[in-house]
């Protein structure tokens, strides 16, 4: 299914006044593809992400996930995490992963999270850990893996419960050039593999060659690409 | 408990740190516990043992609290007593603490005294003879007599009649049983000429209505208490007792403070981990019962292991300590534990509510 941001606008309080973060933004991300959204530092990329994954509340317009509405300004926090946890998959900045928790059992937390048994999802988190070359870290805590290792990990993690939207937020920042490429084509891989319509927020263009289309954000709108591969 | 299992094998040493102290705390109040009911025994068995219902005091200030030590009932009490509504028995009962010396050694004792034919002697004794004496094992022992031995008690030398194999103890000293002309001389607590018998108490035996006992108290210028309640006119007792149960009130209150104030730390110091987890589709619910239940695993382990420790612990002393054990010194100090250990816990843990998902998309 497609992710439709529709005339999107958010504003924050700031101090007295308020701070447009985004401002009647309109994008769609078809499904199986990956849109990398670029921008400066404050240019309103990782709020758009937040309100995409219903992180916060637009104060305006609508997040469709195909035809259904995901959030809008009334959704609730329970309705957001409910949605979250069926539909979108993220992927953060740092690989956010929890310390006390196996690589496995980071994925087999999302079956546990839906009150099924988390040994449900070992067949899929093993082939899912092994397509991100972790099968032989698999009963390692993040502490004993090396930062992409965590990164491949997170995305794994982001993909267990077969989500319909794929949201990355710079997961290339702490990697160095050759490995962010390879983050990057493996989230463009296996979006399209799992048909995800997938949203990457970078800082770094030079790792984004195998997405589908780039889309550059200034000031909170949308300054639409510099390359347009699905034709959208 | 998906998580909350992991965090505990994870982070096993701080969670230990915490058990320890969950653990050494409910040491203390359990065998605070046992210790206070065993000092309760001690200073009130032979009062509470007595196999009647209630106890009829005279104060001499109408009004004044019932004690032990300032009561004085006379005959016609007594009398007033036996004719009451439900009454089966009612007995004169002295009670005086004295001196008492034997051939080996000199000891204070409780000297209760009773009338001729009296049923409030333990295990069914007879009622001492004048000029006898009848005793506690615990009198015995400390004084190394036994039968048909002399013991000056209060300077009135008496022939020791019996050793009853009973514990029966007063304000923490063995008791003696006297005749009750005997216990007046020894009290010192002869009766005026028109006075007849006096002693400390009337024991009132029966079946004895509440709108009985205002009657007859109000008749007969009585204060009438319970044989339970009576625990409290001893005035040694009541202030022993009072400050062991507050020293177990604060330790019990320190005890949800600790494990509040752990939960905190731990809590926040997790509130990157609660962010990604609602990020990922946690709810609050969720996240609550994983965390409470993590809690609540905790106590219920430290609890365990310190109730454990001071039962054996106590029962091992029972021989040089006085320690009473049972599920009230046990299982009821636990449960306090635990409950209001939870209390310190939710309220610690209720922050999670206000973690924002937000705060998972800042870098660590």
């Amino acid at each position: 299914m497609d992710l439709h941001l529709d005339a999107i606008t958010l504003v924050y309080p700031d101090g007295d006044s308020t701070l447009t973060a985004v401002e009647d933004l309109d994008l769609t991300v078809p499904s199986g593809t990956t849109t990398a959204l670029l921008g400066p530092s404050g240019s309103g990329k990782s709020s758009l992400l937040a309100v995409a994954a219903g992180l916060t509340r637009p104060t305006a317009g609508t997040v469709r996930i195909g035809e259904d509405v995901a959030f809008h300004p009334g959704t609730t926090v329970a309705a957001a995490t409910r949605t979250r946890l069926d539909r979108i998959g993220i992927v953060f900045q740092s690989p956010q992963l929890l310390g006390s928790l196996t690589a496995l059992e980071q994925l087999e937390l999302h079956a546990h999270l839906r009150g099924d048994r988390p040994a449900s999802l070992r067949t899929r988190a093993l082939d899912l850990l092994a397509q991100v070359g972790m099968s032989d870290h698999a009963h390692k805590r993040p502490a004993q893996l090396s930062g992409g290792q965590r990164q491949r990990v997170a995305i794994a993690r982001a993909l267990i419960g077969a989500p319909q939207v794929l949201l990355v937020d710079e997961p290339t920042s702490a990697l160095d050039h050759a490995r962010g490429t390879q983050v990057i084509d493996l989230i463009t891989r296996l979006a399209r593999e799992l048909d995800a319509a997938t949203l990457v927020v970078s800082h770094d263009a030079s790792t984004l060659d195998s997405v589908d289309r780039t889309v550059r954000m200034l000031d909170g709108r949308l300054e639409e690409g510099l390359r347009s591969a699905v034709g959208t | 408990m998906f998580v909350a299992l992991r965090d505990l094998r994870h982070a096993r040493g701080r969670f230990a740190l915490m058990l320890v102290v969950i653990t050494l705390i409910t040491f203390l109040v359990a065998f605070l516990s046992s210790l206070t009911a065993g000092l309760a025994r001690e200073s009130t068995s032979a009062v509470t043992d007595l196999p009647v219902g209630h106890l009829a005091f005279a104060m001499p200030e109408p009004g004044d609290s019932p004690d032990f030590t300032a009561s004085t009932v006379t005959s016609a009490q007594r009398d007033a007593w036996s004719a009451a509504t439900g009454v089966e028995d009612a007995e004169l009962l002295g009670v005086a603490t004295a001196r008492a010396q034997s051939a080996a050694t000199t000891a204070a004792v409780t000297a209760f005294g009773v009338e001729p034919a009296s049923s409030l002697l333990p295990a069914d004794a007879p009622a001492p003879a004048g000029g006898t004496v009848t005793v506690s094992r615990g009198a015995a022992d400390g004084l190394s007599i036994a039968t048909g031995d002399t013991l000056s008690l209060g300077g009135h030398d008496l022939r020791v009649g019996a050793v009853l194999d009973v514990d029966a103890s007063y304000a923490h000293t063995p008791v003696v049983w006297v005749a009750l002309a005997d216990w007046q001389t020894i009290g010192g607590r002869a009766p005026a000429p028109d006075e007849g018998d006096v002693a400390t108490v009337v024991a009132v035996t029966g079946d004895v209505q509440d709108d009985t006992v205002r009657r007859t108290d109000a008749a007969a210028g009585t204060a009438t208490l319970g044989v339970g309640e009576s625990r409290a006119a001893i005035s040694s007792f009541s202030s022993e007792n009072g400050s062991l149960l507050t020293m177990q009130a604060f330790l019990v209150a320190i005890s949800a403070l600790v494990v509040g104030a752990f939960f905190t730390v731990w809590t926040i110091s997790r509130f990157g981990d609660i962010a990604v987890l609602k990020a990922l589709g946690a709810s609050t619910r969720y996240l609550l019962r994983d965390a409470i239940g993590q809690a609540l695993l905790v106590l219920v382990i430290g609890v365990s292991l310190g109730t454990g420790v001071a039962a054996v612990g106590a029962t091992l002393l029972a021989d040089v300590v006085p320690v009473v054990v049972t599920t009230t010194t046990t299982l009821l100090p636990a449960a306090a534990l635990v409950a209001l250990g939870l209390v310190g816990a939710v309220l610690a843990i209720a922050r999670i509510t206000t973690i924002d998902p937000h705060v998972a998309l800042a870098a660590r």
